[in-house]
């Protein structure tokens, strides 16, 4: 076991907060037509509301923080946090699209020893990517800020969100990466918003797409074995949990609510309340959240894709029971393997409706 | 070799968090990361750049846990040699003012 899981395993078996995602703002100098968020700036928090969150999550053990938005640059504080997180030690990812970074802010991001900055490219071909963010001349900037970014030593990955607009554009923005010495990760699904509005999923790409995604060695590694469907479904599967949300993860919002994720909005607490202790500790829906086993999903325990699918109790949640199936993740595991889900095989499959919820 | 004048700081090229009694330390130059030992913690959290490694040794390894000076001079040496290789600990024979 290598050091990274050992101290996932203690920081879950401890309960403790190993992962924190910080959105500072929701604003955004770009509208992309496939964002989870709405882009509002109201009552975001102070710098020093934040820099408490900050020091609270170190008290609490917090190691790996992403910092995002919205778009963190548009925040003046920004570096002042960055700065400030770096401080307090923490292992610090910038997620950004960097269209406000140049060869001085490069250099600074250096300086603080950011681990990484994510930035999101959606084609090597501005009419994709430019429609996409719908900010003219984005794919130039943001790309112009990796280059100052790699020539100052900061790692940089590239990450594209697959959509109906650039499905087929994987390989270039793959290959675009590797010239430009760049990690690169991409994702087949378009999430709904945060606000219960699901129409932005319409957007996502085709199954057949999907398919061919998951039959691609340059993004799944050897295909035979990613889609070699497992079907031992044992009690060390049973008794673990979907994922890392509010086990090891939190997210805080730019108000200062706390949620299990960023793709979890269940509210277990703001910070102008009570403290991030108290919240991750004694909240009621975190409480229940990490009650949940895999053998307690009354349809996914029973799912022979349970042992490798990636099932996301926040999607899950917004489709209206955090222990139910995530029809996304459903879809993703049968076009990986050819094999319906257990839900997708049971009665209620075709008639059943997303139920929306909204943010409290 | 460390001297009794041997002073320890941590780098700012790092990120750190102490859980529980040990800690995990990840390099922001090369990504390599430690997980450190209750002992190594002691000396980690010691590691001002204002107490000398001495200081350090017998008042927290061997008040804390049952070790010789001798041994545990021993011990320190392997542990700050390895972290000052990979630019985790900065090492001194004067003391370290703050970076």
């Amino acid at each position: 076991m290598g050091l990274l899981d050992e101290m996932n395993q203690k920081a879950t078996a401890q309960g403790i907060p190993l992962s924190a995602h910080l959105d500072i703002t929701w604003r955004c100098n770009e509208r992309c037509v496939h964002c989870y968020l709405d882009h509002d700036g109201k009552d975001e928090m102070s710098t020093d509301e934040i820099k408490d969150a900050l020091r609270q999550l170190a008290d609490c053990g917090t190691f790996f923080l992403v910092i995002s938005g919205g778009e963190p640059l548009l925040r003046r504080d920004c570096f002042e946090i960055l700065e400030y997180a770096r401080e307090l030690r923490f292992n610090v990812k910038l997620k950004t699209n960097a269209v406000m970074i140049g060869a001085k802010e490069a250099a600074r991001l250096k300086l603080l020893g950011i681990e990484q900055v994510q930035i999101s490219i959606y084609s090597d071909r501005p009419e994709i990517h430019d429609a996409i963010t719908k900010l003219p001349r984005s794919l130039r900037r943001s790309l112009e800020a990796i280059r100052h970014l790699t020539a100052n030593g900061v790692k940089v990955s590239i990450s594209n969100v697959l959509m109906k607009q650039n499905a087929a554009s994987g390989k270039a923005v793959q290959q675009l990466a590797k010239e430009m010495g760049c990690e690169f990760g991409i994702d087949p699904i378009v999430t709904p918003m945060l606000n219960g509005d699901w129409s932005i999923t319409n957007l996502g790409i085709s199954r057949q797409e999907l398919e061919e995604v998951f039959r691609t060695e340059e993004f799944v590694g050897h295909v035979g074995e990613f889609c070699a469907p497992i079907s031992t479904v044992d009690d060390d599967v049973l008794d673990g949990y979907s994922c890392s949300a509010g086990h090891t993860l939190a997210y805080i919002s730019p108000t200062g609510d706390v949620f299990p994720c960023v793709q979890f909005p269940m509210p277990c607490g703001s910070l102008r309340e009570k403290s991030f202790r108290e919240i991750w500790y004694r909240s009621e829906a975190l409480t229940e959240l990490r009650s949940v086993h895999v053998r307690d999903l009354p349809t996914c325990s029973h799912c022979g894709h349970a042992a490798y699918c990636s099932r996301c109790p926040g999607l899950a949640y917004m489709e209206g029971n955090m222990r139910g199936p995530s029809s996304f993740d459903c879809a993703k595991s049968e076009a990986r393997t050819g094999i319906p889900s257990a839900w997708q095989l049971s009665p209620g499959y075709a008639t059943s409706k997303f139920v929306q919820i909204r943010l409290v | 070799m460390l001297t009794s004048k041997t002073y320890l700081a941590k780098s700012n090229d790092i990120a750190a968090r102490t859980l529980g009694d040990e800690t995990i330390i990840m390099s922001t130059i090369d990504s390599t990361i430690f997980m450190l030992n209750p002992t190594g913690t002691v000396i980690w959290d010691a590691a001002d750049g204002n107490t000398p490694l001495s200081r350090i040794i017998e008042e927290k390894v061997c008040a804390e846990f049952d070790v010789r000076v001798e041994q545990a001079a021993e011990d320190a040496q392997q542990f700050v040699d390895e972290l000052a290789a990979h630019g985790i600990l900065v090492v001194s024979e004067e003391p370290i003012s703050p970076q």
